[in-house]
């Protein structure tokens, strides 16, 4: 017994002693990225991680402005085509130089049908090489927020891709794995030194990086650790410095420590109950979320300041409109939640004739912050007022099939505007009618004539505030409708140790370690 | 003894390819794997040619065929979820838990076996009733929540070791190893006690009944008689008698370890192969489980066989009563 | 301590009450305390688990009866604790005592239903095994090696993340019971089929079966009069160690997700969703289940290993 105890403490001591390194960031996440390849996997925290490896042409300010990365300028040259000026001197973590044919390759990679990312630049036509340094993009709108999609696509290098037989995305059914799974040749700050996946990712410093580091990490420690509670006991206890993904409920209690300082703020992901729009349900049966009755008196029946208090321990934003404050587009008018009302809901669903009426709800655990607890809790408000929710709730990868193909009554969304940063994201790709690039998160099925000529006519819209005038106008006909009900902009908080001196978190809540300091 | 040999070994083989077919079952039909591979955006035309690609609709035996062809090769395709190689994934996981189970299996023998002699030979003395008090406690508590409860007492609230994960490893060519850094082993001590509890409870149970057999036979009794020190017949001649089953239960039950590490993988977040498995049951994806299965049921089926070879070249008795 | 208990048969034939009292079982449960201590906290826990629609303040399974304004009150004896919610309430405003005791209903309906099911199937393809032998001897057990070759806990964890995704999702909730009892009995039934095949044969060679063979016997009153009674001690002492593992991986596999819903959470469940907030303050939702679980398989532990030593002169 007392040789365990010697050798516990002895043990304690060596593993204290080996975490001092100060210019090591160890970073523990609630999630693992899924793949090395900024083209296999439309996740905004995938493509988050990457871009600390990865670079697009452009990349934003930290006012969520476009300014200049991989490209020094653009202009328009024809009414659809954008012109890019490269940076040159930029080179490859392998040693190549970035130029014009790396633009077209990656270009031909991420617009390639089977690449899952090919719906982030929905205006995006072709590329032509001009001359070394400068290429010609092709769109199908002026629409001046391609620059902002551009942030997101990343530029890979085409004879690496050519050498390694990657010069199309990873094929799911070629039973090959890709070589970008696994490797990575980016121009950003950091390059991949190891990675075992669900364990450890680790990034260290590229010397020849193009820009001035603000940051002093040497190293990158990137850590997955999906149960919230051992996440909170790692960092209390020193063997992680930062996480992203600090849990509300634990707030408190991670305050209360000397060690351990607290960011928090609300994010950008507006959370939203949607419907199941269809002539019927999957099943056959009628489908009274057609009644906007019905819609009105789930609309009434949440207690939005309840889940505020509860749920969301005071943290969150509660909507009354379907994108965040920080979203251009949004108008303060709109943004009035909903008054709690059960009476009226039940004397609204008595109208419609929809008492006692069942349908499940899908959600995901490990989707939005507590959806579990959100999802239960709205489940409970649905039953009071007489309608007979089930809920279905299981992991992202079985969900997001369910909800994808239009077989759920209704389901839970969360939506950040990502990486376009302006309503028009919603718009197009959520409350438009599912048709080509338009809608194609329009799970629900919905057809709002009248909404989506409002769309397009944003599309068209080169003055700045004209468009989002539409914009707001479009978002207020949603609101009218019921088409989606906003529930709230969710808390973000990340937490860690006071040795992490300079951190940045925006809105958007993406690490961006490139300016992290610590110890100094 | 060749036919013995031969026959044992056909028997594994046919076990082996029954576990296949399961794990074959369970990639084709739990499941359309072409909706589970398909990203939301694809047409249905890219769908069907991915299921023919796939080999989908071929007839079922040679699917089968394929499978097994491709799972003795150790190719069980990629994962649905990361794309990786199943069999490489499975590799890099293996190493940790094979630490794991092995320093769970030495910790149960290190200590399971000195309280299993203590409870036989001082039968009816109050601490030894409590030992099989207690023992019965530990094989009543859920391995989760002794996971739980060793996090909550000695990672948060001692801080004595880390609550997570397997600290700095060491990578020896293709296995990786967590033993050659302080951090690596103060991070195994906690998994492998929780991982253990259960086994060290077998134990002490296992070599008390032995050796209260052992010690009611006539040739301890004789040596007691000729005046042998008691020490000397506990363990030169009780103990060493006993010894053997206990070997091979820690054979047997190897394999169960290795299984039942994927709950201590899943609390104390250790990357081995059993929170692979549990990681694809939740993301539905179905190569990795089938992989994961067959890799498991090939090692529990190997010791099993080993052992039952080992017992036949022992005791050629066993020879004709196994078939 | 017996004088005032009246025997309810006629004294030349002692009533059946009376005869167990002077059985060897009895002697030995009276003389071991830890037997006492199992049998009175499980009858406890059974007891109030079924009468649980009857004492609990409120039904968990029915969402309209949360209430979110009182989720997280402490236990009534802290601060701030409320009347009636004795143990507290969860993060959704579900009450713990009822959500423990609801909890305790389900895991020990499904470990009673996977014993009794692989009991019967066990049995009785350990019978026919047995006594036809031959083909369908070999088939049988050749299945029942290839089952035992997976580890139980894989097979479970398989059977019920394979059968949820295969049920349609309205049938998900009420099927997940189910499932459990069915991933639990498929690699348990094998244990009672070996004992009672190896039995079987013993029995079928000794003269009573020879000679009620002449006569004509059908096979199935030859496999149920006789020869199953004759297996029956050994089935009893696995039966009740069975129960206690068939709690642990239905408490597992929930803990895992893949397991009883949280609409209808058992243990398992609530202890899974506890185990978020551990850090935060709210200790009872995750100490209180963990203590009924622990209860729950710690007493019924002790009842089977008093009736191995028991049962099992070997040891004794």
């Amino acid at each position: 017994m007392k040789l365990r105890k010697h050798l516990l403490a002895g043990l304690a001591f060596a593993f204290l002693a080996t975490t001092a390194s100060a210019e090591t960031l160890r970073w523990g996440s609630p999630r693992d990225i899924y793949s090395l390849d900024p083209y296999s996997y439309g996740s905004t925290s995938n493509l988050a991680f990457l871009n600390h490896v990865y670079e697009g042409l452009t990349r934003y300010t930290p006012e969520f402005k476009v300014e200049p990365a991989l490209a020094t300028s653009w202009e328009m040259v024809k009414d659809n085509v954008w012109r890019f000026h490269l940076r040159k001197g930029v080179k490859f973590q392998n040693g190549a130089d970035f130029t014009a044919d790396d633009v077209v390759a990656s270009m031909a990679r991420v617009s390639h049908p089977t690449s899952p990312l090919r719906g982030n630049i929905p205006a995006y036509v072709s590329t032509t090489k001009v001359d070394d340094y400068t290429v010609d993009i092709e769109v199908n709108s002026p629409n001046p927020l391609f620059l902002n999609d551009m942030t997101n696509i990343f530029m890979f290098d085409k004879d690496w891709l050519v050498d390694n037989k990657s010069e199309l995305p990873t094929d799911v059914g070629a039973k090959v794995e890709g070589y970008a799974t696994h490797n990575t040749n980016g121009t950003g700050p950091f390059k991949l030194e190891s990675r075992v996946p669900d364990s450890k990712t680790v990034l260290v410093k590229n010397d020849g990086w193009w820009d001035t580091p603000k940051h002093n990490l040497d190293r990158i420690e990137f850590m997955p650790i999906t149960s919230a509670a051992t996440r909170v006991a790692a960092l209390l206890s020193g063997e992680i410095d930062l996480t992203d993904g600090a849990p509300v409920q634990d707030l408190e209690r991670l305050k209360s420590s000397p060690d351990i300082k607290v960011i928090e703020r609300t994010d950008l992901r507006t959370v939203h109950m949607v419907f199941n729009r269809h002539e019927t349900f999957a099943d056959g049966r009628e489908n009274f979320f057609n009644n906007i009755k019905v819609r009105q008196a789930i609309d009434h029946a949440i207690d939005r300041q309840l889940i505020f208090k509860r749920v969301m321990r005071g943290k969150s934003h509660v909507a009354g409109t379907m994108v965040a404050p920080e979203i251009p587009g949004y108008s303060a008018e709109l943004d009035v939640p909903t008054s709690y009302d059960p009476e009226l809901s039940k004397k609204l669903l008595e109208e419609a004739g929809a008492v006692g009426k069942e349908f499940t709800l899908v959600c995901m655990n490990d989707e939005s912050v507590n959806e579990e607890d959100v999802c239960s809790a709205l489940v409970s408000m649905l039953s009071r007022i007489g309608l007979k929710p089930t809920l279905d709730i299981g992991p992202r990868a079985v969900q997001a099939p369910k909800r994808a193909g239009g077989k759920s009554d209704a389901y839970m969304i969360g939506w950040a505007n990502e990486p376009t940063l302006d309503a028009y994201s919603i718009l197009v790709q959520v409350l438009s009618t599912r048709e080509g690039a338009a809608g194609v998160a329009n799970y629900g099925g919905w057809s709002y004539p009248q909404l989506d000529a409002m769309v397009k006519k944003a599309a068209l819209e080169m003055d700045h505030d004209r468009r989002l005038a539409i914009e707001t106008e479009a978002l207020k006909f949603a609101k009218d409708e019921v088409i989606m009900i906003p529930l709230h902009q969710q808390p973000m908080a990340w937490a860690m140790s006071k040795n992490v001196t300079d951190v940045t978190i925006r809105a958007d809540n993406k690490p961006r370690h490139w300016l992290t300091r610590i110890g100094d | 003894m060749i036919v013995f040999l031969i026959k044992r070994l056909a028997n594994a083989v046919l076990v082996m390819l029954a576990v296949a077919l399961l794990a074959f079952l369970i990639f084709r039909f739990a499941g359309d794997p072409v909706e589970l591979m398909a990203n939301e955006q694809m047409s249905q035309a890219d769908r069907i040619e991915l299921r023919e690609k796939l080999g989908l609709n071929d007839s079922f035996l040679t699917q089968y065929g394929r499978f097994v062809v491709n799972a003795a090769r150790g190719d069980f395709g990629i994962s649905y979820r990361n794309g990786q190689d199943v069999m490489t994934l499975i590799a890099e996981r293996f190493p940790a838990t094979m630490e794991l189970a092995l320093v769970a299996t030495i910790l149960s023998l290190l200590i399971g076996i000195p309280l299993g002699v203590v409870t036989a030979i001082h039968r009816g003395r109050w601490y030894s009733e409590g030992l099989q008090f207690v023992s019965i406690i530990g094989v009543s508590l859920p391995s989760f929540v002794v996971g739980i409860l060793l996090i909550l007492v000695f990672a948060v609230t001692l801080g004595l070791v880390p609550a997570f994960g397997r600290g700095d490893v060491v990578q020896l060519g293709w296995w990786s190893t967590g033993l050659l850094t302080a951090s690596g082993r103060a991070s195994l001590l906690l998994p492998s006690l929780a991982l253990a509890l259960y086994q060290i409870t077998l134990v002490m149970r296992l070599v008390r009944a032995e050796m209260m057999e052992v010690l009611r036979s006539d040739f301890v009794k004789f040596a007691r008689a000729r005046g042998v020190p008691r020490r000397r017949i506990y363990f030169r001649h009780a103990l060493r008698n006993c010894l053997m089953p206990v070997v091979t239960m820690t054979a047997m039950n190897f394999g169960s370890l290795i299984a039942f590490a994927l709950i201590t993988e899943t609390v104390f977040q250790w990357p081995g192969m059993g929170m692979l498995f549990i990681q694809a049951v939740t993301f539905l994806d179905m190569p990795v489980m089938a992989g994961y299965l067959c890799i498991v049921s090939f090692i529990f089926v190997t010791l099993n066989t080993l052992v039952d070879i080992a017992y036949a070249v022992i005791d050629p008795r066993l020879r004709d009563a196994t078939r | 301590m017996t004088d005032h208990v009246q025997p309810t048969t006629p004294p030349r034939q002692p009533s059946r009450l009376a005869r167990w009292r002077q059985s060897d079982l009895w002697w030995s449960f009276t003389h071991k305390p830890s037997a006492i201590v199992g049998a009175v906290m499980l009858t406890f826990l059974i007891v109030t688990a079924f009468s649980a629609p009857l004492i609990a303040p409120q039904n968990p399974f029915d969402p309209a009866q949360l209430e979110l304004w009182n989720s997280e009150l402490p236990p009534i004896w802290e601060a701030d604790g409320q009347w009636p919610y004795v143990l507290g309430t969860d993060t959704q405003g579900r009450d713990m005592l009822s959500a423990i005791l609801y909890g305790s209903r389900i895991s020990i309906l499904i470990g009673v239903a996977s014993v009794m099911l692989s009991l019967a199937v066990g049995l009785s393809l350990g019978l026919i095994a047995g006594y036809f032998g031959r083909f369908i001897d070999n088939l049988l057990m050749r299945i029942g090696d290839v089952l035992l070759s997976i580890p139980t806990i894989l097979i479970a964890i398989l059977v019920s993340a394979v059968a949820r995704q295969m049920l349609p999702p309205e049938l998900r909730d009420v099927g997940a019971a189910a499932v459990l009892v069915l991933a639990i009995t498929l690699s348990a039934w094998v244990q009672y089929a070996r004992t009672v095949r190896a039995q079987t044969i013993v029995e079928r060679g000794k003269e009573y079966v020879q000679a009620a063979r002449l006569l004509k016997t059908p096979a199935r009153r030859i496999m149920l009069k006789h020869i199953l009674p004759n297996t029956l001690t050994p089935i009893m002492v696995a039966a009740t160690l069975n129960f206690g593992m068939a709690i642990l991986t239905e408490a597992t596999l929930s803990f895992l997700g893949i397991g009883m819903p949280p609409s209808q959470p058992s243990l398992g469940t609530l202890i899974r969703l506890g185990n978020q907030f551990l850090f935060s303050g709210v200790w009872w939702v995750v100490l209180f289940p963990v203590i009924q679980l622990c209860l729950l398989v710690v007493s019924v532990n002790l009842l089977g290993d008093w009736l191995r030593d028991a049962l099992n002169p070997k040891l004794r």
